[in-house]
């Protein structure tokens, strides 16, 4: 490792630009005669459109014009659709309604749009919005699951009888019941993953810009994933073919998952450019962020578990309610199904697994990934099974995992996922040595001496992680391909520029993806500049989200970089007279092994480029290319202990400890990684603590600002005491098995445990609000 | 926002004159809250006066037995001032747990108080210590000032000028607070005089606003110490009840943290 190689803390390069102030983001860019749009959007959760009134509007000052979802619909713009395919158990496809940008007839959730001023500036557009008379019939709404699926309810879809979306099961019916015939103990248990909205620091936002010319549109928009973004805008959506719509998601602040979407605005945007002849730009204010960013989570679960005499696990029955909101968002199908279902093994060696998922239509803000799409929900659940487990069965809960543990690599489990490899009783070991486990017994009796109760609580989570590979995600249901490309620009000077198709909205590739390049060659990251977020730039991409930049994208510039090695040496070996297997590489020269000959890497750059002195046959140029498709998931897992004291008084949980020993495999720079488990983290406490995206009964939403939606704050969190344990993984050649979201997966049941622990309950829904926990503690 | 006239007063006097000259006028103090209901188009006054420059509102001042802090001083300024930690040490503790930096940075004493949410903090250290609102044109009890959810004695364009507090005996101010907004989800401030009477005050509570709480009172009056609450049983009937807290844990928290405010007060 150098000093800027592969396990360097290197402080990161983009930060310069982004703590002085000088990011740029969507809201920052202005182009000359660029248009506002200001949306106007439903009140109601659901509701008919009777008619829209722009008269008055349309004679206000700097008014350019106002359109509505008729006129979208009109223009045959496309339907917004769900890109990932399931079939429910009586093989009938998914049950898509229709989702047009801005709503022609019917709203079903408060904050959906049906028209949209443009005018001179935002102040204006708003006036103006003002102005325009939507009148609506009120329509009887439904917000919460199991009122959706009853007989009678509100309907939301004529596609979809009952607000059913689809009936999804996956593993071995006859062989789960047959291990619960069987059982010596059966543990059972009800959760609410609650609802959560991904609120990113920066809104989402987008410009769009029609060059009547050329009939080419230039969209800038909030996107984890642009290249995407281009392809269904122009394969689904009729905006425009690929080469005439370029895509640029420039700083992006945040995503969390809610920026892989293509959202309503940005068609809009596109749409209302061409019509208005002159560029669009929206902003979203944080209100917006709260009714249109697809929120996360939101399942209702009852689960059972079985045991054999020995306290080993033999089955485990799953029955999920997942609230999708009022559409499909684009990925919406595959979270509770192939992103949750198939990590209900856990780290346990499970025999039999049958999960059934039932989604439901409801009149709230649609629902789709969010920082860990499903894996969340899955660790949750089974991390709070078996804690209930050992408190049924009385015995340790991390004794208990740890005979349940799988052991054997690679491991099949009954839910298509095959784990390549793992050590969960190391990353055990290391946490609960990191806590001083065993002396958690005297540190509970002190602190009731103190009037304070305190838990302890266990979460041993795992994760698949860069979704893959192409062939069985198709297989699967995915619209797409999920792979990764990159290109490696030597320039005649010796500067390197990395065209990757990953993006970066706070994962710090600038500084990682520039030490590869630098571990390889031995050259300073300040000769390295990284380039994404264009696809006028970049050739393709799949984007960054399931903590797959490292995984695949950053082996898809390794793969790259091979190439463009392997093309250099040939230059080095004429240049030396030396035999091309003779060249190795380091600390920037390209040197004849064992020998005082050498030529700098800028030399091998300048050699290729003037092209005088090229072996025979070779084309001038240093410049390759590479697509990357791994050849199965990558599974990163941990242990993370929680210990934390309940005020009884209060029901207030304050905590003293939290461990995080996580497996990521091999990792490029560890500051940054620990930066992306703190993160983590703080989500998954959120979660647990404070956060919850509320609909009243009538669709209503209670929680739409921050005043009454509980963000983490630094003082809501605890100090981490993060280790690693690794085991490489074995799909890939750096051995990376991605650490983006383990924090947000494994966090939420150590804290529920421990406070479930503390007060001698064990049943408590999240978020653990010291109201909550103060009845649960006082309940009969 | 809607478009609107902003004006920045030297004095009272022109803040006054400068009041009555718009149509709708508002007063800007710390503007923690005006400023976002205004940006959310929920208020349009056609003229804001602001009052963050006008010296005579500014300051903290010991005479005797009066605490009296300008209307216009920051959180940030009460906080940190020798004097109100020297007299009124649980002033002091208050501020430092009201909102965030950044509102204490910005917010007044005097735009507080003028607002009167229900969970505001100050409302209960004025009502529990007896305190006197001055204005540009008279002297209000603290008892005759808070009217009720956002409505106090002030007529149309009057300026809360500062508040006297008499220093009492003992003080104390324990809250939990709300885990978004950071008001207090509940908030008690006990005092106790210095000629013997015990006055508390529970903001965040009631859905009338700030109140005093008589059994609790009554039971620190025999007997001035945590355990005395012990017996005392608070009615969750006509409390506030929200996705934070249900009244029966506003209840629990009104007896609970009088007790904590007790300990702290010494």
């Amino acid at each position: 490792m150098g000093v800027e190689g592969i396990g360097a803390r290197v402080v990161r390069k983009e930060d310069k630009r982004f703590i002085t102030g000088k990011g740029r983001y969507v809201d920052d860019i202005k182009l000359l005669g660029m248009t506002h749009a200001h949306f106007i959007r439903s009140p109601h959760a659901h509701a008919k459109v009777k008619g829209i009134d722009s008269s008055a509007a349309l004679k206000m000052p700097g008014v350019v014009a106002v359109l509505t979802g008729q006129q979208i619909v009109d223009d045959k713009v496309g339907n917004l659709i769900c890109g990932w395919a399931i079939t429910s158990k009586d093989g009938s496809p998914m049950k898509m309604g229709a989702w047009p940008a801005m709503a022609p007839e019917t709203v079903r959730f408060v904050g959906q749009a049906v028209a949209v001023v443009i005018a001179d500036s935002k102040n204006l557009a708003r006036d103006a919005a003002e102005a325009v008379v939507v009148d609506y019939e009120e329509l009887p709404a439904v917000a919460d699951v199991h009122a959706a699926i009853k007989s009678g309810a509100p309907q939301l879809h004529p596609e979809a009888p009952g607000n059913q979306v689809y009936d999804w099961v996956i593993g071995d019916e006859g062989a789960t019941d047959a291990a619960f015939a069987k059982a010596a103990n059966v543990v059972k248990l009800d959760v609410t993953n609650n609802r959560l909205a991904p609120n990113a620091m920066e809104p989402r936002a987008a410009i769009a810009d029609y060059d009547e010319a050329e009939e080419h549109f230039t969209l800038y928009t909030t996107s984890q994933n642009p290249h995407v973004a281009r392809l269904v805008l122009s394969a689904f959506y009729n905006i425009a073919p690929e080469h005439k719509l370029r895509v640029i998601a420039p700083d992006v602040g945040g995503g969390f998952g809610s920026k892989i979407f293509i959202y309503p605005e940005e068609m809009v945007a596109l749409w209302a450019s061409k019509k208005v002849g002159r560029p669009v730009k929206w902003t979203g204010d944080r209100t917006e962020a709260f009714l249109t960013d697809a929120h996360g989570r939101d399942h209702v679960t009852h689960a059972e578990m079985a045991f054999d005499a020995n306290n080993k696990i033999t089955g485990l029955k799953v029955k999920t309610y997942a609230n999708f909101g009022a559409y499909m968002s684009l990925f919406s199908s595959s979270v509770p199904t192939y992103l949750y279902a198939t990590l209900l093994s856990g780290q346990y060696n499970i025999p039999a697994i049958h999960a059934e998922v039932v989604g439901v239509y409801t009149n709230t803000t649609p629902v789709d990934a969010y920082r860990g799409a499903g894996r969340p929900e899955a660790s949750y659940l089974i991390e709070r099974l078996m804690e209930t487990a050992a408190r049924q069965l009385n015995v340790d809960p991390a004794a208990l995992r740890r005979s349940n543990f799988i052991t054997q690599f690679p491991h099949q489990t009954p839910v298509i996922m095959a784990y390549d490899t793992g050590d969960f009783n190391a990353s055990l070991d290391a946490a609960m040595k990191a806590i001083d486990y065993a002396g958690f017994a005297g540190r509970k009796a002190k602190a009731k001496t103190e009037g304070k109760l305190r838990g302890i609580g266990v979460s041993c989570y795992i994760e698949a992680c860069g979704i893959a590979p192409s062939k069985a995600v198709g297989s699967l249901g995915a619209g797409v391909g999920l792979w990764e490309s990159a290109e490696v620009r030597v320039n005649p000077v010796g500067t390197i520029e990395i065209l990757t198709g990953s993006h970066s909205h706070g994962q710090g590739h600038e500084t990682t993806f520039c030490q590869l390049v630098a571990e390889r060659l031995g050259v300073p990251i300040s000769q390295v500049s990284i380039v994404h977020g264009d696809t006028d730039k970049v050739q393709f991409g799949m984007g960054t989200y399931g903590s797959r930049s490292a995984a695949v994208g950053l082996t898809a510039i390794l793969k790259a970089m091979e190439k463009m090695e392997s093309k250099a040496k040939k230059i080095a070996a004429h240049a030396l007279e030396a035999s091309e297997g003779d060249i190795v590489i380091e600390n920037g020269e390209f040197k004849v092994a064992g020998t005082d000959k050498a030529i700098a890497f800028p030399m091998v750059a300048l050699a290729a480029y003037t092209a005088h002195n090229l072996p025979e046959g070779m084309e001038p140029g240093l410049k390759e290319s590479a697509f990357y498709d791994p050849s199965n998931f990558t599974f990163p897992a941990g242990a993370y202990i929680c210990e934390l004291e309940v005020d009884p008084g209060t029901g207030k949980t304050s905590f003293v400890n939290f461990v995080a020993a996580d497996d990521f495999g091999r990792l490029i720079n560890p500051m940054i990684v620990e930066g992306q488990v703190h993160g983590g983290l703080v989500q998954g406490i959120g979660q647990a603590l404070l956060e919850h995206a509320i609909y009243d009964a009538s669709g209503q939403p209670v929680t739409a600002s921050f005043m009454d939606y509980a963000m983490p704050r630094a003082d809501d969190v605890p100090s981490f005491n993060l280790s690693h344990t690794t085991t490489l993984c074995p799909g890939n050649p750096l051995g990376i098995k991605g650490c983006g979201e383990a924090g947000a997966i494994g966090a939420s049941a150590a804290v529920i445990n421990a406070i479930t622990d503390a007060i001698g309950k064990n049943n408590l829904e999240m978020p653990a609000t010291p109201d909550r926990v103060w009845r649960t503690i006082h309940a009969a | 926002m809607y478009q609107t006239t902003y004006h920045r007063a030297s004095s009272v006097d022109e803040a006054v004159s400068l009041f009555a000259k718009g149509t709708e006028s508002k007063f800007l103090a710390g503007g923690q809250t005006l400023l976002p209901v205004m940006k959310q188009r929920l208020a349009s006054p056609s003229d804001v006066i602001d009052l963050g420059k006008i010296k005579e509102l500014q300051g903290v001042e010991l005479s005797g037995d009066v605490l009296t802090i300008k209307a216009g001083t920051t959180y940030f300024d009460i906080m940190q001032n020798a004097d109100v930690k020297k007299a009124i040490p649980a002033i002091a503790h208050l501020t430092s747990v009201l909102g965030d930096p950044a509102v204490r940075y910005r917010g007044t004493i005097g735009g507080s108080i003028a607002n009167n949410d229900p969970a505001a903090d100050y409302p209960a250290a004025l009502l529990a210590l007896g305190a006197t609102v001055k204005t540009n044109k008279r002297s209000i009890a603290a008892e005759d000032f808070f009217q009720g959810l956002f409505t106090t004695a002030l007529e149309d364009g009057e300026i809360i000028t500062a508040v006297s507090f008499p220093v009492p005996e003992k003080a104390g101010y324990e809250k939990m607070r709300h885990p978004a907004s950071r008001f207090a989800l509940t908030g008690v401030f006990v005092a106790k005089t210095k000629s013997g009477e015990v006055r508390v005050a529970a903001t965040g509570a009631s859905q009338s606003g700030v109140m005093r709480v008589p059994a609790i009172e009554a039971a620190l009056k025999a007997n001035w110490s945590p355990s005395a609450i012990d017996s005392v049983t608070i009615s969750a009937s006509n409390l506030l009840a929200d996705i934070h807290g249900t009244a029966e844990y506003r209840a629990n928290l009104v007896k609970v943290m009088a007790q904590r405010a007790v300990a702290a007060a010494g």
